[in-house]
């Protein structure tokens, strides 16, 4: 097996938060992530499931750089991305982008494409004319937009073409990472499936690795290699695509699975709610089963995520 | 981008002011200090002083296309001074937040609380009194709602996608600061500097009519209408037409930031869906 | 046969632009809800479902205006009936949930006297027996701790917890039709299918039609009977939902089903390339020529 591009390990990120009292006393640390770890391989599809709060978004942000984490590390290929020694946001940039939720607010209104994709490539040194100009025109074919659309300004564009905006903005200084926070989520139904399309496309071309944060677990289902079920800051259950989909563990991950708006479930009722249930190893717990919400002011409780099949992982804690 | 009747009429009336201090040198008929005549004090308008003479026999008319060119000067660049120092300041503490900013906010807030008259005043009572000071005195006072718009707008840029994007793609600060955010905070900054300038434009008038402005016998609206003090009993279009130069340059500039800012707003600008 | 609750027929809606220039954006849309029936309308992002809601309420905006056809309540056409009226069966008859719910409470009111005043207004209840009947509201929505929760203002609860309260106010005088435009559209997964069980099992016991709006085709096959979709403001095709999502007949229907990524599709047949809805669709102008409208069988008429 290759070495993973992406190793992140025991990844924890708290804020302050202003608590009650007056002039900021009483500041509270609020535990957005405890301890995540997960590595991610060229051409693979790492999804990162799990509803509003539950740190899905903070941990994407700290493989970006935009969000300092306060313990654990982060590895792009053996190196670390954060703490000492790790490489500014020229070279970081080189490794990891971002295609991001609404392509309303991801592009800049006052530049026309052409600027928004020419300055990365002048500030990463890239300065003849005609290279920028053959760059833009490969990418945004392989986007599926014309060299013409590349005077125009966001304004001009429907919300998928911008979406491939975005997709080419994200590609253009060709990293090996690319983050994608809800990247259909904010799209019409039909648009969506151009989107999924391509970003599978063009994983495939050029052998992206993929990080998703994503809530619609339809969109994850059809994407992914592996998925992470998050909830309150921790990973409760971990596997490839058909571990999570088809033999979800986790009674959080049932509930997901189950709530999914899916209209063959719908019409025919009974289809997704009964996994079977297996056996739970001695002597060992679900930490939480999703139903209520832990205290996000103070570090979890010991437990730990279980291998309970290959690569199929899911946190229990002992029976006392 | 549909503009409304206030800002055609603001246009214009600014439009006007500035032909005016312009062209004065050349569309004037007098000159504005040199041709003072006793024997022509105090006439009322007629054909040859359109509006009249003052106490010493000036044109009143001549006086007030060159105070146009005071006026003018010293909305603009005090407006420009204050635009950069409250943009700065406003960028950077939204930007950077943490200290800079308690320490950006803090000074903003105390800014507030001091009447900008008062501190001008006393800026100019250290510097002694002329234009250049004025000028310094002016931009030194009225910042701090710029500033404060800079630092929301900015805050609320810095979450959007395109600045993070910009960060992902390995802007530095600065960068992203002037490429990304100054660009898409310009219409209200725009519209904060056209509105300063019809209030400095006041300012200018109430410090030169106390004396501290522009030194006689150069023309000013501010300095005419102190002369004029005396007068307006006897010659009241001393007083009027200073007054009414005053009174329609204010309002240009005020209607024209009303129109910009409506033109710029976004809940009036149609998005193409 | 039972008449229809709700008769929309032939609307046409458009924006005046300038003096008498009109941008259409309803071409002659027509469907029927019988009484106690969830009707769903979907459809794409400007394909006129929205407007359609805004137009039952009476709640165009200028320079939207309706420029013909009529929207039948039980038998009374809604666009000729004069402001008052329409306001008093507004809230009352007929009620509607948003997708914001922040957006529709009043954040200086606690939620208790929010409902109440449904109460006091549309019922001419006293304050005190008003504040009772919003308690049980509460409760009726599964609001936990009913009582305690009615104190509460909008901005210490949760989005789901404000969308119920949203339910409780729009439900409070037991209207004939409940207007729903993407309510869980902002809520989480599992909140939204709490939201929805709740929408569905309190409109089935009480009677209450619903004519439910949403992008999400999964979303509309879990609460609704009969469909409708919308594009680019003709009503394209409708039909029982079981029967639209087994046999859909128009092209565009077609398109919007294999666009989407179905869960389980993967373990079964392997991943798939999604539809991409432009490949299958040769003329977009063309789509709104052909419409399929199935009739309704003479027996059913929703629930008794």
């Amino acid at each position: 097996m290759t070495d993973p591009l992406l190793e992140v390990d025991d990844l924890h990120v708290r804020f302050s938060v202003a608590g009650g009292g007056l002039l900021g006393t009483g500041r509270r640390m609020l535990h957005a992530v405890n301890g995540i770890g997960f590595s991610l391989a060229k051409g693979e599809c790492l999804s990162i499931v799990g509803e509003s709060g539950c740190g899905k978004s903070t941990t994407a942000l700290s493989v970006l750089g935009l969000q300092e984490p306060t313990e654990g590390t982060i590895r792009y290929r053996g190196q670390p991305l954060t703490g000492q020694g790790a490489p500014g946001r020229m070279q970081r940039a080189k490794a990891v982008q971002m295609v991001f939720q609404d392509p309303y607010a991801s592009l800049n209104p006052r530049q026309s494409v052409r600027t928004s994709l020419a300055a990365p490539l002048r500030l990463h040194g890239i300065t003849a004319a005609s290279e920028i100009a053959d760059r833009i025109e490969v990418m945004l074919a392989s986007v599926g937009l014309t060299p013409e659309q590349a005077k125009r300004y966001p304004h001009e564009f429907s919300g998928g073409q911008r979406q491939r905006i975005g997709i080419a903005r994200a590609l253009i200084l060709e990293p090996e990472i690319v983050v994608l926070d809800e990247p259909v989520s904010a799209l019409d139904v039909s648009i969506r499936a151009q989107i999924i399309n391509l970003l599978l496309d063009l994983q495939e071309k050029l052998g992206l690795g993929y990080l998703m944060i994503s809530h619609d677990l339809s969109v994850v289902e059809h994407m992914s290699d592996r998925v992470l079920v998050m909830f309150f800051g921790q990973v409760v259950e971990e596997g490839g695509w058909r571990d999570i989909f088809e033999r979800p563990a986790h009674p959080y991950t049932r509930r997901l699975i189950a709530a999914i708006p899916d209209p063959d479930a719908a019409l025919n009722p009974g289809t997704k709610d009964h996994f079977a249930d297996a056996p739970l190893p001695a002597g060992r717990s679900f930490a939480f089963d999703g139903s209520t919400a832990p205290d996000i002011f103070s570090a979890p409780p010991p437990s730990e995520l279980v291998e309970i099949a290959p690569g199929h992982r899911m946190r229990l804690v002992p029976v006392v | 981008m549909r503009l409304g009747f206030n800002f055609w009429l603001g246009a214009g009336l600014t439009t006007l002011v500035i032909l005016a201090g312009i062209l004065a040198p050349w569309i004037a008929p007098f000159d504005p200090v040199l041709d003072a005549d006793l024997m022509n004090s105090e006439l009322p308008p007629d054909s040859t002083f359109w509006f009249g003479t003052d106490g010493q026999g000036r044109d009143v008319y001549t006086r007030i296309l060159y105070g146009a060119q005071i006026s003018l000067t010293v909305g603009i660049v005090s407006q420009v001074i204050n635009s950069i120092i409250g943009v700065t300041l406003g960028m950077t503490a939204g930007y950077w937040g943490g200290w800079w900013d308690d320490l950006v906010n803090g000074f903003t807030n105390v800014m507030l609380a001091i009447p900008p008259l008062i501190f001008a005043l006393a800026v100019m009572a250290v510097l002694g009194p002329g234009l250049p000071s004025l000028l310094i005195a002016l931009g030194l006072t009225n910042w701090s709602w710029t500033c404060r718009i800079a630092r929301s707008s900015t805050l609320s840029l810095k979450s959007l996608g395109y600045v993070q994007a910009a960060q992902t793609l390995g802007y530095g600060d600065l960068r992203i600061m002037f490429t990304q955010i100054l660009p898409n905070m310009m219409g209200p900054i725009l519209v904060m500097a056209t509105l300063g300038m019809g209030s400095a434009v006041l300012s200018e008038a109430a410090l030169s009519f106390l004396g501290l402005g522009i030194q006689p016998p150069f023309p000013s609206w501010g300095s005419m209408l102190t002369d004029a003090r005396q007068l307006i009993q006897l010659a009241p279009w001393v007083a009027i037409f200073p007054g009414l130069a005053i009174f329609l340059s204010v309002l240009g500039f005020n209607l024209l930031g009303d129109g910009l800012r409506d033109s710029l707003d976004p809940h009036m600008r149609t998005r193409t869906p | 046969m039972t008449a229809p609750l709700l008769d929309i027929s032939e609307l046409h809606l458009g924006v005046a632009v300038g003096r008498s220039v009109n941008r259409p954006l309803l071409k002659g849309v027509s469907f029927q809800i019988m009484p106690g029936e969830a009707y769903g309308l979907v459809g794409e992002s400007g394909s006129g479902k929205s407007v359609t809601t805004l137009a039952v309420m009476g709640l165009l905006k200028k320079p939207l205006a309706v420029s013909g056809g009529e929207i039948l309540f039980k038998g009374q056409n809604l666009l000729e009936l004069p402001k008052r009226e329409m306001r008093r069966l507004r809230g009352n008859r007929i009620a509607m949930i948003f997708q914001e719910p922040m957006t529709a409470l009043n954040p200086l009111s606690t939620i208790g006297r929010q409902i109440a005043e449904m109460f006091v207004l549309h019922q001419g209840k006293s304050w005190d027996e008003a504040q009772k009947l919003a308690v049980e509201a509460l409760a009726s929505v599964r609001v936990p701790n009913p009582d305690r929760r009615a104190r509460n203002y909008p901005h210490q609860m949760s989005g789901g917890l404000r969308q119920r309260v949203m339910i409780a106010m729009a439900l409070a005088c037991n209207p004939d039709l409940l207007i729903a435009d993407e309510p869980t559209t902002a809520l989480d997964v599992t909140v939204q299918a709490e939201v929805l069980r709740l929408i569905k099992e309190l409109c089935a016991e009480r009677g209450t039609a619903v004519l439910f709006i949403s992008h999400d085709l999964g979303v509309i096959a879990s609460i609704c009977q009969r469909v409708g979709v919308m594009y680019a403001g003709c009503l394209v095709e409708e039909n029982e939902t079981s029967a639209l999502f087994a046999t859909p007949r128009h092209e565009y229907t077609r398109g919007l089903l294999g666009a989407l990524p179905r869960f389980g599709s993967r373990s079964l047949h392997g991943r798939k390339r999604l539809v991409d809805i432009d490949s299958i669709i040769a003329d977009r102008s063309k789509l709104t020529e052909t419409r399929f409208i199935a009739s309704r069988s003479a027996e059913e008429g929703g629930q008794p």
